[in-house]
């Protein structure tokens, strides 16, 4: 649509520039505060400049934290992206199943996060939830309070539930918004249903997979709440993620300094990378 | 290529049809011969595009069967049945370029690949989309896309008929009549048989060798363009087809002849209706066919006049019915009271709708 | 078709299981969840609940959180319908770049603000009120009201402006009286996002109340630490923050894959 140039339009936004900035830019500012300065207690700063930002950089921890990180999301996006789309495929399009399913289907989206966390707490109970108890009489040795590798399971199992439904829900509207033309004349082209999936469905669904692929990237990436009721990022620090991490280092042991600096730094990697996932979309809707 | 028959179809979207309007397409019977220019044309609603999917085999008919030659394909499904259709809105594969969107029916049928080469590249030819092969298909204009879904079936031997449902919508009006003759310069190169779907009457009858004119789930007349300006059958195709539509006005029969409120037309001789017949009159004659006649034609009062380029249209009153006249560039308008005569041989008299004589 | 179908509703089922643990755990005495292992409530109890419904410090946490998650939903719709507007009618001065700052407040984690947050609102005199979790969650709230609010908007022919002018409206006329209710569908659905994401949220919400204004999920938690392992009420207490998002679902479910579809980067 064409627009026009109208400089009054910055009345239109100033409230909420004003409101996001103040939420924004002052809390921002606190925290580049701190990460350039000393403190041994009750008001006393000094200068320390890049000082947190090399010892951040530089520290095993972080590597660790952002690798377990990295990983996470990867896994994450590996099997929720592709899982909500087979299930977005095999949705009915209409009739009742379609009203049941949207209503189920978003149910945990709206469960607050530390309720999630709770929730697979007691539901992974080795001996009293029916997950742990189930893979146990399975034969499976099962105890994510114990072993990194049953805790991993179990974290990716959780936002599995968690989230692939926002997934699902964003493909199936896009399936929904393709005209039924494109299937007839698919059908007359005498196109096999790989040949649909492939040359209608999916170039179709690019636009809204690229959207669940920022979301869930941003928000697996910062993953808090739920993990920390779940593991505490435990056993050990098998799942202490970044945002844990930071949890640990600011209200923990009141490490402002350094916990501020790797603010920073977290909050610059989610920018850089959804800020590459923006353009290589924006490249792609240009063509 | 096949010749295809209606025969007695019947189509309904409710279960269990009972009452005449469950029925989206009543019972009829058709027979296109293969190699034609077909048209259906109807106001929105009419049943034309149920009538195109019944053909197309998209939808199963309630009653009656359709017949490709001497094939019955009434259950037979789409991709069995050889049809190719251009849709409303451009249907193009996005990723694929105009070269891959051709060859991609072929491709799916496992047509031998120097095969397919050739016939794409002669498709391409004759759409004028030679130049551009090699380009992304979502690059092109609405046009060029339309272009390519006609492609796609005429890059196909097997196929028995293409149909066109609305395919100029989306088209910039400067580009429509392109595509219009267009479209007829590919029917005489290729004499496929054609069904195109509309509701408006100048791209039916321009494309069309026969017309199929619908009305409320029904045919209601079935012929050239000649015949369906000369001698509608239903008041209906007489209102929708032409501009302005064929002047319709309620009569009686009075003393062995035909009368409008009152006053004689002379243009009908009685003798030809059947007065036995009852029902509802009504005498229906084009503007074309209308002119300023001396003394004893029917007096009426002139109203507005309207210029349309090469002829003016005139809005006569008798009483409180409107007679509009077509009058050719260059005649006199009369102001004021003037008297109207008809053409005899143009001018229908019609019982409850469909003509009589 | 049939097998085609089995495809959600394992996972539908996949989905209803933990639901169905936590439930059934809220039916259970604490003697019985920590005694083994049950499928079902041996000892049917309803005490969990009643020890909701009559202790304020429980049921005030659902009446708080109520408060501020509706709070927020109004201001960030409110102020984010001009904006949109804005965005989806005209250019101005740095409009990409300020669409694009909106959205990286969305990317912001919590955890790297709460400490910054509980000073800012500490020292406005905020900290513990309704308003102030309210007014922080616009942080993330309002860049996605205006974002899914712009996507309709842009699906307005501008003629419909230009017709309500040439009519001798005014532009607040006009958008209260016209504008907005052609648009009311997305309303609906950006009110479902703000609502969703406010009631999910708990790391800020916890952070900026300490009694006054404590959500429910923040005594949740408390009790967990302070009074040992009651399961079963914290379980109770969870089934209960499931119903005012079923609720909403329920309301909304038309919409939902439409405002999916209409979202735009």
């Amino acid at each position: 649509m064409y627009k026009q140039v109208n400089q009054k339009a910055w009345l239109l936004v100033l409230p909420v520039v004003v409101l996001v900035a103040f939420n924004a830019i002052i809390p921002l500012m606190t925290v580049v505060n701190y990460s350039v300065q000393e403190t041994f207690g009750d008001n006393v700063f000094f200068w320390a400049g890049v000082d947190w930002f090399q010892q951040i950089l530089n520290s095993p921890r972080f590597h660790d934290a952002l690798l377990r990180q990295l990983l996470f999301s990867a896994i994450i996006l590996a099997i929720e992206v592709p899982l909500g789309l087979i299930i977005a495929l095999a949705m009915p399009r209409k009739g009742i199943g379609v009203s049941i399913c949207l209503i189920l289907m978003a149910l945990p989206l709206l469960i607050p996060w530390n309720v999630v966390g709770a929730m697979w707490n007691i539901f992974a109970l080795p001996e009293i939830g029916l997950l742990g108890k189930g893979l146990n009489n399975l034969g499976f040795d099962y105890n994510y309070t114990r072993q990194p590798v049953t805790a991993w399971f179990t974290t990716v199992l959780m936002d599995v539930w968690h989230w692939t439904s926002l997934v699902v829900l964003l493909c199936y509207a896009g399936l929904v918004s393709i005209p039924d033309d494109y299937y007839r004349a698919a059908k007359i082209d005498g196109a096999s249903a790989w040949a649909v999936f492939r040359y209608i469905q999916l170039p179709k669904l690019k636009r809204v997979l690229t959207i669940a692929v920022l979301l869930r990237f941003m928000d697996s990436f910062m993953i808090y709440t739920e993990v920390k009721v779940l593991t505490g990022g435990g056993p050990g620090n098998a799942t202490t993620f970044l945002s844990i991490d930071l949890d640990k280092m600011a209200l923990g042991q009141f490490d402002l300094g350094p916990a501020a600096a790797m603010s920073l730094i977290y909050f610059l990697i989610i920018l850089l990378l959804s800020w590459l996932f923006y353009t290589l979309m924006m490249r792609n809707e240009a063509q | 290529m096949a010749r295809i028959t209606i025969d007695r179809l019947r189509h309904s979207y409710v279960s269990q049809p009972g009452k005449p309007e469950d029925w989206a397409l009543k019972e009829m019977s058709l027979e296109w011969e293969d190699g034609g220019a077909y048209a259906l044309l109807g106001p929105s609603g009419c049943g034309k595009t149920t009538l195109l999917n019944l053909i197309s085999g998209l939808l199963r008919p309630t009653e009656g069967r359709i017949l490709f030659d001497e094939r019955d394909v009434s259950s037979v499904s789409p991709e069995e049945r050889n049809i190719a259709q251009v849709f409303q809105f451009p249907v193009i594969y996005d990723t694929m370029t105009v070269y891959d969107n051709l060859a991609f029916p072929l491709r799916n049928r496992g047509v031998a690949p120097s095969e397919i080469d050739r016939r794409v590249r002669e498709i391409g030819e004759m759409l004028d989309l030679g130049g551009s092969l090699t380009n992304r298909a979502s690059g092109l204009t609405a046009d060029g896309k339309q272009k390519i879904s006609l492609g796609r079936g005429l890059v196909r031997s097997d196929v028995n008929v293409i149909m066109f449902d609305e395919p100029l919508t989306v088209i910039d009006p400067h580009l429509k009549w392109v595509l219009r003759s267009k479209l007829k310069e590919l029917h005489h190169r290729v004499r496929r048989t054609m069904i195109y779907v509309t509701h408006d009457q100048t791209e039916a009858l321009t494309f069309a060798d026969k017309v199929v004119v619908m009305n409320n789930g029904e045919v209601v007349q079935v012929g050239t363009p000649i015949e369906l300006f000369e001698r509608p059958a239903h008041t209906f195709v007489g209102h929708f087809i032409g501009s302005p539509g064929m002047n319709v006005l309620p009569v009686a029969l009075e003393n062995g002849g035909i009368s409008f409120m009152g006053s004689r037309i002379d243009a009908i001789e009685a003798a030809r209706v059947d007065a036995a017949g009852g029902g509802r009159l009504e005498l229906g004659v084009r503007p074309e066919f209308v002119s300023f006649a001396g003394t004893g034609g029917l007096p009426v009062e002139i109203g507005k006049v309207t210029d349309a380029g090469r002829f003016r249209i005139v809005e006569a009153r008798h009483q409180d019915h409107l007679i509009r006249v077509l009058v050719p560039e260059g005649q006199e308008v009369p102001t004021g009271s003037a008297a109207l005569g008809f053409e005899p041989t143009h001018t229908h008299l019609y019982r409850d709708g469909w003509l009589v004589a | 078709m049939r097998k085609r179908s089995l495809i959600p509703i394992i996972y539908i089922v996949f989905l209803m299981l933990p639901i169905y643990w936590l439930v059934a755990m809220s039916f259970k005495t604490t003697n019985e969840i920590l005694g083994g292992f049950s499928l079902f409530p041996q000892d049917f109890t309803l005490e969990n609940y009643a020890k909701i419904f009559t202790d304020s410090t429980w049921y005030s946490g659902y009446i708080n959180s109520l408060i501020y998650v509706v709070t927020n939903t109004i201001l960030s719709v409110a102020v984010a319908l001009p904006a949109a507007y804005a965005f989806s009618r005209y250019r101005f001065l740095g409009d990409k770049h300020l669409f694009f700052w909106l959205l990286t407040n969305r990317m912001a984690p919590a955890a790297v603000f709460a400490l910054p947050f509980l000073q800012l609102y500490s020292a406005v005199g905020l900290f513990d009120t309704h308003i102030a979790v309210a007014l922080a969650h616009t942080l993330f709230n309002v860049p996605l009201a205006v974002w899914i609010l712009e996507g309709f908007m842009s699906g307005v022919p501008k003629e419909l402006d230009e017709t309500a002018y040439v009519d001798g409206y005014s532009f607040p006329r006009f958008f209260v009286r016209i504008f907005i209710p052609t648009i009311a569908a997305g309303i609906g659905v950006a009110c479902f996002f703000c609502f969703m994401f406010s009631w999910v949220e708990m790391l800020l919400a916890k952070t900026l109340t300490s009694v006054d204004a404590k959500p429910i999920v923040a005594t949740m938690t408390r009790t967990a630490s302070t009074s040992g392992y009651e399961l079963g009420l914290l379980a109770a207490a969870g089934t209960l923050t499931i119903i005012p998002g079923a609720f909403v679902i329920y309301f909304v479910r038309n919409y939902i894959a439409k405002g999916f579809a209409l979202g735009r980067v």
